[in-house]
């Protein structure tokens, strides 16, 4: 399968210059990674750990302070290549929505609160799909339809729809135009368990009938274990560890996945969970070497100097650390063989 | 025997809209149990948002006054409306620690200052020594010291230590027991369990009683001893928490089971939606608990 992305040592900093007093936050650092057509890749990290910044750069959505520095965000939508950190304003305004699609962070607050549903809509898609009236109604209609929404939630204002209901027309609002790729940043936090469950399911059946990609942002790993096809682990602004998500789970080259994966409470499983020592590091002084090593009961002289290479230890398994080779599945972990079980 | 805590048929209802529509919303309705002095214990209550779990909380510290019923902390009423004197004794035995401990701290002030201003009011300390001792203490208890804390500002601290640090200044009067809602929601992944495993800590090393507030059902499963289920204001089944929930009876706890994302299948990408999904009507009966032979209770039409 094709690629649709390719991210090339990719680095964003926050630069800022207040009274002759520079700094500067590394929020990516020097990230490489691809995303495949048809896939759900899933980038995991705690708060402040750059996973936002990185993926404002993938949706082409760079502020200032944050600069691109260096390296290259190239999408491949059908025949036309684009490098969103380097296009101009038009270019990437050609691409957003019709191929190129976002899912906001906190979106139950993205709609207008005194437009009604069908307003949005048409302030929204009217331009990229090149519909107007009745035709853009029932095109919004039917599309409404695949997330289970019934016609009478055009004529809603926001606030007489649940929060689900509203996450749902975000959803719709971002998928209407059938992107190729889909960026979507924590969009079933703010949500109900109950709900959570729902949104997600809608999110994987809608990616498989419009056979676009997704990159699903959350820091929540049960999520990552239900929805991504491969999961990426960010960690103060680098990539950590990238590999498909049952092996993720069983199977994690990295201290900082291993404990992550083995830190999930199950109904039914009374193991006691470790929990890890220190605290996320300060992204404008980060530790030198490997940037987990104050944190990480591996460690060795070398991870505190030499920073570790991203590699392949397995197949299409990469991890940045110098004793991979080391690392073992914590108790609380899922067992491989249950998983086989499964499969 | 007097309980610690006795919850006696509590109601609370708010009224919402203005002078035309008023409406009565009944936020939590008729919810009875208790606690026991003398067996430390960490008791979980479980909802979706708006089913009441924070009313409930805020009533049992007295924050709210309840519409009907009664909450009684070793045999007295609490109330809202208490003496000052009584209201601090009342205060230095249940303690509350919030969702957010970035919005609980004052980022302007440092955090010492808080622990510092609890132990001269609930302690009646007045020697700099003195406070400094027990504001060690209670932080020795959650696995940090004054050395680590003294001087800080919020922001300086991570959202793990800084939690702690909220349940350090909740332990310094020595409480019996301990209000927390929904501890670990705002707290990063890597972090999480530390808290968790601490309210554990506190129950077995310190005898405190936890009441623990939180959507979460693994980690409900994970460090309680008994729970309740709420729906819309309503308990819908109580219980010894393994029992209830490795076999939940009532539709609703079984709903909430079946929406929990598990690791267990990671990778095959099971999300099924839950189709059959019982019907959660508004205005459904109240019905009555009733009493199964493993101990919990089940809400019956």
């Amino acid at each position: 399968m094709a690629d649709i992305l390719t991210v090339d040592r990719l680095k964003a900093y926050y630069l800022m210059n207040y009274y002759g007093v520079s700094r500067e936050v590394r929020a990516v650092d020097d990230v490489t990674m691809s995303v495949r057509q048809n896939e759900i890749y899933g980038i995991a990290g705690e708060s402040s750990s750059g996973k936002t910044s990185f993926i404002k750069v993938l949706a082409a959505a760079v502020r200032p302070p944050l600069k691109v520095v260096d390296g290259g965000v190239v999408y491949r939508f059908g025949d036309r290549t684009i490098d969103v950190s380097r296009a101009r304003p038009a270019e990437i305004e050609a691409i957003r929505w019709k191929n190129l699609s976002y899912i906001m962070q906190g979106s139950m607050s993205v709609l207008n609160p005194v437009r009604r549903i069908e307003h949005i809509f048409e302030d929204f898609a009217a331009r990229p799909l090149g519909l107007r009236g009745t035709a853009l109604r029932a095109q919004v209609t039917e599309h409404l339809g695949r997330l289970q929404l019934g016609p009478e939630v055009l004529r809603a204002y926001p606030h007489e729809l649940s929060g689900g209901m509203r996450q749902r027309v975000t959803i719709g609002l971002a998928t209407i135009c059938n992107p190729q790729m889909i960026i979507a940043d924590e969009p079933t936090t703010a949500l109900d368990v109950v709900v959570q469950k729902d949104v997600l399911s809608l999110i994987r059946k809608l990616q498989a009938e419009m056979g676009s990609s997704v990159i699903f942002v959350t820091h929540d790993m049960a999520v990552h274990a239900n929805m991504a096809d491969r999961v990426g682990i960010v960690y103060a602004g680098r990539l950590i560890e990238e590999a498909p998500t049952r092996t993720l789970f069983v199977a994690p080259k990295h201290p900082y996945t291993a404990h992550l994966v083995a830190s999930l409470p199950r109904i039914g499983d009374t193991t006691r969970r470790p929990a890890l020592d220190g605290r996320p590091p300060n992204l404008a002084n980060p530790p030198s070497g490997c940037r987990f090593h104050p944190r990480c009961p591996l460690a060795i002289d070398k991870c505190r100097t030499n920073v570790p290479p991203l590699v392949e230890v397995a197949p299409q398994q990469r991890s940045a650390c110098w004793r991979w080779q080391d690392v073992v599945p914590l108790p609380g972990s899922i067992s491989g063989s249950r998983v086989e079980a499964h499969a | 025997m007097t309980a610690l805590l006795e919850v006696d048929h509590v109601s609370k209802q708010f009224n919402v809209g203005g002078p035309f529509g008023q409406k009565r919303l009944p936020a939590v309705d008729d919810v009875s149990f208790s606690i026991g002095v003398n067996c430390p214990e960490i008791f979980t209550v479980i909802g979706e948002s708006g089913s009441g779990k924070t009313t409930l909380a805020r009533m049992i510290l007295g924050l709210e006054h309840p519409s009907a019923g009664e909450v009684r902390f070793r045999g007295a009423p609490v109330s809202s409306r208490l003496s000052r004197a009584a209201r601090l004794a009342f205060m230095a035995s249940v303690q509350p620690v919030f969702q957010n401990p970035f919005e609980a701290f004052n980022p302007l002030k440092q955090v010492d200052r808080y622990l510092a201003s609890t132990a001269r009011r609930f302690l009646k300390l007045s020697a700099a020594t003195d406070v400094d001792r027990a504001m060690d203490e209670a932080l020795q208890k959650v696995g940090l010291s004054l050395a680590e804390v003294k001087g800080r500002y919020p922001h300086e601290m991570s959202g793990g230590q800084l939690q702690r640090a909220a349940i350090a200044r909740a332990l310094i009067p020595n409480p019996a027991l301990l209000i927390t809602d929904e501890p670990v929601s705002m707290v990063d992944a890597s972090l999480r369990m530390s808290i968790v495993n601490l309210l554990q800590s506190l129950r077995d090393d310190f005898g405190v009683s936890v009441i623990y507030i939180t959507h979460d059902l693994a980690t409900a499963y994970y460090v309680s001893d008994r729970l309740i289920i709420m729906q819309r204001g309503r308990v819908v089944e109580m219980g010894p928490a393994r029992t209830v929930l490795a076999a939940p009876e009532h539709p609703y706890s079984q709903l909430l089971k079946a929406s929990v994302l598990s690791a267990e299948d990671a990778g095959a990408g099971r999300l099924d939606p839950i189709t059959d999904r019982p019907p959660i009507p508004p205005g459904v009966p109240a019905g009555v608990l009733v009493e199964r032979p493993d101990g919990r209770m089940v809400r019956m039409a």
